[in-house]
């Protein structure tokens, strides 16, 4: 199986390195390419040392690491309602997302379950930090490409959800909303009706993109072709989420999984797409905005009755034991491997953020291509630097 | 579909212009922020308020703070007993309670963890210092933030009413 | 507008002045319009939001403000281009004065113009080429690979689209049968089409093709969107532009929009019948039978075609994402000119046989 995505990548190789050729006969000289730490493609501080020969890529390396900011270590010296807060902050535009399987951990080893109100709310939630995250990458797409108006209709559109997820959390970007439990805090009067609306916007606001960018020719012709990951690289790679998807695999962990969650009771679909190019991961990402939306409205209909929050203790004590849950966030598998010992804090914590996996396919998808197309990749793989570096 | 096949540039070009036309005639969708301004919602974390005569400086909010920056003292003093005859009771008084705001991520763990009701959120916003030393708010400025606070909000259908303030 | 008529008894140095003031206001005041108008305004308002409000009202004091603001700033030069610092600080210089060039040509009414040049339009895009060197030069004396990167790609783009540029315009110049602006203007509102001559013969009629291929590689030529590689802000961090500062960069920014407004204007001296309406309209038949007073609204009416040209420049520019260098190269060569091609084949015949 390895092969076949080999022989693909040479394929691909050769079919772009026509001139390169020429100049490897004429000896001329490469020239080593720092993009990043500071560069507007790779929204943070993410470096990818090129060595290029004309404008194409011979080799890649992503460098991560700039903004490191220890949060396995600490999460060794606080408290699991510290924890929560704190890992809010690993991918800053899907905050909520992040709490929701580090908590699930949590009540995993305590053995509680958050009641069927509070866990329609936490998916409810959970889908519109994923709209939040994944739109904005609909605008943002269109900036690497150079089209700068999407990227405005995104922050219009987005700040739609953060106001929800605002009116319902306090926080804008981190809600710190989750519980052990629970959630701290039932839904404000109102919420059902306004999100309704919103999710309406958010519609017609994917259908401008697609009109915008997917429909445009120049847009296909850049994105077509390029970064092409076969299935089964991907799956070698450890990918997950829509780049995982986008190379036809049928694999989301909302679906495939038993959480205490509320996904299975709505009627919604995987999207997959069996391309595996830029065209195709950008493209899955659009169509699970939109089923996200149908999610969400669905939901909304069925919140159960009653408490937000089960019986535990007011100082959280996290019996003895082990747990791994993981779940499908925006940008892929996130998943927290939680051990205790008995304190209040965890004994160490092992987090699996899907951008640090997703990139390291970087050195086997770049090599070869054209610098343009290093941020046409970059872009369609998708990642957040909070979530590379931790 | 049976509608003629519109190439996608020019599909792109309408959506633009009609993006356009809709400003034009139906206004944006920013705000003039200092002229005019949007109210945030009830539960917004804006600032934290401080409800002196609450506090019996517990600590308990200081400890819990992710990244410390809430700093507490207090002294212990007599007070006149509540009934006559009775021994003098132990009274925790405040000396000090600064919140570092240049160091607070806004997770609202201390107004969560506050046993006797004495830290408030409040959704003002509008309290940016040139200096970031500023941002040290004392106790008569966390005090000041009270008069902002709101009620809280009513809740959503089907809620559980009872055991929640 | 300094014109030979107009300022013939005055004397040399005033000649000289006038002309000199009639250049910075051609060029200058169609670049503040299209960045106050299009970068500005349209701009913002396609993606639903003001702009620059402050200023002024509505913002339009906005650039006087930034012009300020540019002024004030550092120019720093890199270290690493200190030995050749001359020739970097040069580069804005170039590409500037090629736009001043430019706009020596553009005839602004019947007796409005800088110089009445017999081979006008071969001038005009000879002298556009000029602004290459100054982007070449920038791109390499930056020493910074980015820049090199984007000075030699707008090198490659900006040579690409020079050739389906003139081939687009040796149409025009096939039917009007003469390279002067000022008799393609004539040409064009005094002609008719095909004997009906109600809106005399604006090229864009008769010579669509070549204007879709000329208003193309104007937009190649501009660096603008969909053929902002060389400057692609999000890969290359602005090209060629990357190290330049202040007043430096201020000049590469006046630049590229009074460039815009300047091959707008030939665009529509070109296609849309420049400074006049059709003569008909006024009985008027040649030169000679104008009236003055179109010395006035001549550049008005000019000013107003420049900006429906620059609409659609920046309105493409908004919405479009950008080519790879590759594709846009492939595109003027493969498409825009062998169809140019075709368009001269196809209007000499039809030319020799009306």
């Amino acid at each position: 199986m390895t092969m076949l995505g080999d022989r693909q990548q040479l394929a691909y190789i050769a079919a772009q390195a026509a001139d390169a050729r020429v100049n490897v006969e004429l000896e001329t000289e490469g020239m080593t390419l720092n993009i990043g730490p500071q560069h507007p493609a790779t929204h943070g501080t993410l470096r990818i040392i090129a060595r290029l020969d004309g404008e194409q890529v011979v080799w890649a390396e992503p460098s991560a690491g700039y903004m490191h900011r220890g949060y396995e270590k600490l999460t060794e010296v606080r408290t699991y309602p510290q924890v929560t807060a704190l890992v809010n902050r690993i991918d800053w535009l899907g905050s909520f997302a992040n709490e929701v399987p580090f908590i699930l951990a949590a009540e995993k080893l305590m053995g509680v379950e958050a009641p069927a109100r509070a866990q329609h709310i936490r998916t409810i939630l959970f889908e519109l930090s994923r709209i939040a995250n994944v739109s904005l990458f609909l605008g943002d797409l269109g900036v690497q490409l150079g089209a700068v108006t999407p990227v405005f209709f995104a922050f219009r559109d987005r700040e739609y959800v953060l106001n929800l997820i605002e009116a319902a959390t306090g926080g804008r970007f981190h809600p710190n909303f989750d519980r052990i439990g629970g959630l701290k805090d039932d839904l404000p009067a109102g919420f059902i009706d306004e999100t309704r609306m919103v999710m309406k916007k958010l519609r017609t606001f994917c259908d401008q993109i697609e009109d915008l960018l997917f429909g445009n020719e120049i847009f296909q012709s850049r994105t077509r072709g390029i970064g092409v990951i076969p299935k089964d690289v991907a799956l070698q790679y450890g990918l997950s989420g829509a780049n995982l998807r986008a190379s036809g695999v049928d694999w989301d962990l909302r679906r495939d999984q038993e959480l205490p969650m509320a996904w299975n009771k709505a009627d919604w679909k995987v999207w997959t797409h069996p391309d595996g190019d830029s065209f195709a991961r950008c493209w899955v990402r659009l169509q699970e905005v939109r089923e996200s939306t149908k999610i969400v409205d669905q939901l909304l209909d069925t919140i159960p009755s009653g408490p937000v929050m089960a019986k535990v203790p007011k100082i959280i004590k996290v019996p003895e034991g082990e747990a791994w849950v993981s779940t499908e966030n925006p940008l892929g598998e996130m998943g927290y491997y939680v051990v205790s010992q008995g304190d209040q804090g965890p004994f160490r914590v092992k987090i699996r953020s899907a951008s640090f996996n997703n990139i390291s396919i970087v050195p086997w998808l770049l090599k070869g291509v054209y610098v343009p197309d290093i941020i046409t990749i970059l872009a369609s793989l998708y990642f957040i630097l909070g979530d590379i570096d931790r | 579909m049976a509608k003629p096949k519109v190439p996608g540039l020019f599909k792109g070009l309408g959506v633009t212009f009609g993006t356009l036309m809709r400003t034009a005639t139906e206004g944006s969708n920013t705000i003039q922020y200092p002229h005019e301004k949007e109210t945030p919602p009830i539960r917004a974390r804006g600032v934290i308020a401080l409800h002196e005569g609450n506090c019996t400086s517990c600590m308990l909010c200081a400890r819990s703070c992710p990244d410390w920056c809430i700093y507490i003292e207090g002294h212990k003093e007599l007070a006149p007993p509540r009934r006559a005859g009775g021994a003098p009771r132990k009274v925790n008084k405040l000396d000090r309670f600064d919140i570092d705001y240049a160091l607070c991520m806004y997770c609202g763990i201390c107004v969560e963890v506050c046993p006797f009701d004495a830290l408030f959120w409040s959704p003002e916003y509008e309290y940016s210092e040139p200096r970031i030393a500023d941002l040290l708010h004392d106790m008569t400025k966390l005090g000041e933030w009270m008069e902002t606070v709101p009620e809280a909000p009513e809740l959503e259908a089907g809620a559980d009413k009872k055991g929640k303030k | 507008m300094s014109s030979a008529l107009i300022a013939a008894d005055l004397a040399y140095w005033a000649q000289s002045l006038l002309r000199v003031l009639g250049g910075l206001v051609a060029v200058l005041l169609p670049a503040g319009t299209v960045v106050y108008l299009f970068l500005f305004k349209m701009m913002s308002f396609m993606q639903s939001r003001l702009g620059p409000m402050e200023a002024g009202p509505y913002g339009s004091m906005q650039l006087f403000a930034e012009v300020g603001k540019w002024l004030q700033k550092e120019d720093i030069v890199p270290a690493n281009a200190q030995p050749e610092a001359r020739i970097f600080k040069m580069a804005p210089l170039i590409v500037l004065a090629s736009t001043f060039l430019l706009v020596v040509v553009v005839p602004f009414g019947p007796d409005a113009w800088f110089t009445d040049f017999e081979v006008g339009i071969f001038y005009a895009l000879a002298v556009s080429s000029v602004s290459v060197l100054g982007i070449l030069i920038a791109g390499w004396s930056s020493a910074n690979k980015y820049s090199l990167l984007g000075g030699l790609r707008a090198a490659g783009q900006l040579i690409a689209y020079e050739l389906p540029m003139v081939l687009a315009v040796v149409g025009v110049v096939i039917q009007a049968g003469t390279m002067n602006l000022q008799q393609i203007v004539v040409a064009q509102n005094a002609g008719s089409m095909f004997g009906w001559n109600g809106v005399g013969n604006p090229y864009i009629l008769t010579q669509f093709v070549a204007f879709i291929i000329f208003m193309i590689s104007v937009q190649a030529e501009l660096t603008q969107t969909p053929f902002d590689m060389p400057i692609a802000e999000s890969e290359l961090v602005s090209g060629y532009m990357t190290e330049y500062s202040g007043f430096r960069f201020l000049i590469f920014f006046i630049g590229e929009f009074a460039t815009a407004g300047v091959f707008a204007m030939i665009a529509s001296v070109l296609f849309l019948g420049g400074w006049g309406v059709p003569f008909a309209w006024f009985g008027w038949t040649d030169m000679d039978s104008i009236d003055n007073w179109m010395n006035v609204v001549g550049p008005l009416i000019l000013f107003t075609k420049m900006i429906v040209l620059v609409f659609f420049i920046m309105w493409v520019r908004f919405s479009f994402p950008r080519f790879r260098e590759d594709q846009l190269q492939r595109f003027a060569w493969k498409i825009l000119i062998p169809v140019s091609l075709v368009n001269i084949m196809v209007t000499a015949v039809l030319k020799v046989a009306f």
